[in-house]
């Protein structure tokens, strides 16, 4: 199990959602829902604390990997989180993403969390601040309306997050104290 | 460290005609901003005024650049009903509509809103603190309300 001590929040995202907290979990654990809303990704979750937490691309080889830190359905769900379908991002830190679920007022607040243990550079940040924003709507928009948004999510990382995280797989600046 | 500031993005499924009239039209504005509604005419250099249900000023602004139905920047945006916020002093609030890429057969368009509130000093920090809870909700709400017509979080 990860020390989630050594984590902190670099960047945060809240949506309210006509929903229930039971529904907001299952599209966030369930493969026949992330598929529509996530980039494609199908998730796989063993469904207990210290268990397998992996997200496919449809062709079904492996993005992410982690461990399922807190499982506490339809509260709080906290996996870390390791980008190996991508060349060399398996050699960064793993982060840690957890999303918190609760009530307010007729919707649901939906605050995802993504921490990270060492001191991320702004351009790597950058690919969940572009990220997330586009996963979360879409999550938003699939309970909402029934339908995904249509956004074209094939594109790229932007150029300086790339840049920056070959700078920082070269210096590996989190194994300096 | 330099001014504080809030940026939120949302994807919104609807064109950008719609959601430049969605921010701009009081009787709209009303219905994702919890009962809230804005007296201006969208002109640059127009006095900009968001109000209580009850007829109270809740902030003051001026419009700095309107350009339909792509960007809106309200500047001098000061808070007029918390004297914690009325200290924290001035800030501006831009609003950028950009047609994003999409999935042509699926006959939906989808448009990206972006807000950047920041603070005109370093005094500032409070007052983006109160729009960083504010903002998820009334734009989570408008988001709503152009997808299925109806709000997502009541208040």
């Amino acid at each position: 199990m990860i020390d989630t001590a050594k984590f902190k929040p670099k960047t945060i995202y809240v949506t309210y959602i006509a929903a229930t907290p039971e529904k907001v979990w299952q599209a966030l654990t369930d493969p026949a829902f992330t598929t529509h809303y996530f980039f494609g990704f199908a998730v796989d979750v063993e469904p207990k604390q210290g268990g397998r937490f992996r997200l496919f691309w449809p062709d079904g080889h492996v993005h992410v990997t982690g461990e399922v830190v807190d499982w506490s359905p339809p509260r709080r769900f906290s996996c870390s989180w390791l980008v190996e379908g991508m060349k060399d991002f398996g050699e960064l830190p793993q982060c840690l993403v957890t999303y918190d679920i609760e009530p307010s007022g007729e919707a649901v607040k939906l605050t995802m969390t993504e921490s990270h243990s060492w001191d991320v550079p702004r351009d790597i940040l950058k690919g969940g601040e572009s990220g997330w924003p586009k996963i979360l709507s879409g999550l938003k928009s699939l309970l909402e309306t029934g339908k995904p948004l249509a956004l074209d999510t094939k594109e790229e990382p932007p150029p300086e997050f790339m840049a920056a995280v070959k700078k920082a797989i070269a210096e590996k600046p989190w194994l300096k104290g | 460290m330099g001014k504080p500031k809030f940026v939120y993005v949302t994807y919104i499924r609807t064109t950008p005609e719609k959601l430049w009239a969605a921010l701009t039209d009081p009787r709209t504005i009303r219905k994702y901003w919890f009962g809230m509604t804005v007296e201006c005419d969208w002109k640059p250099g127009s006095p900009w005024r968001l109000k209580f249900e009850d007829g109270r000023t809740a902030d003051t602004g001026e419009i700095l650049e309107a350009d339909p139905p792509k960007r809106l920047v309200i500047g001098k945006w000061h808070n007029q009903f918390k004297p914690e916020l009325n200290a924290a002093g001035m800030s501006r609030c831009t609003m950028e509509i950009e047609m994003v890429d999409y999935y042509p057969g699926f006959g939906r368009k989808a448009v990206k809103l972006m807000i950047t509130h920041e603070a005109e000093s370093e005094q500032g920090a409070p007052l983006i603190e109160a729009v960083s809870g504010g903002w998820p909700k009334v734009l989570s709400n408008l988001k709503s309300l152009l997808e299925t017509g109806d709000v997502a979080f009541k208040g």
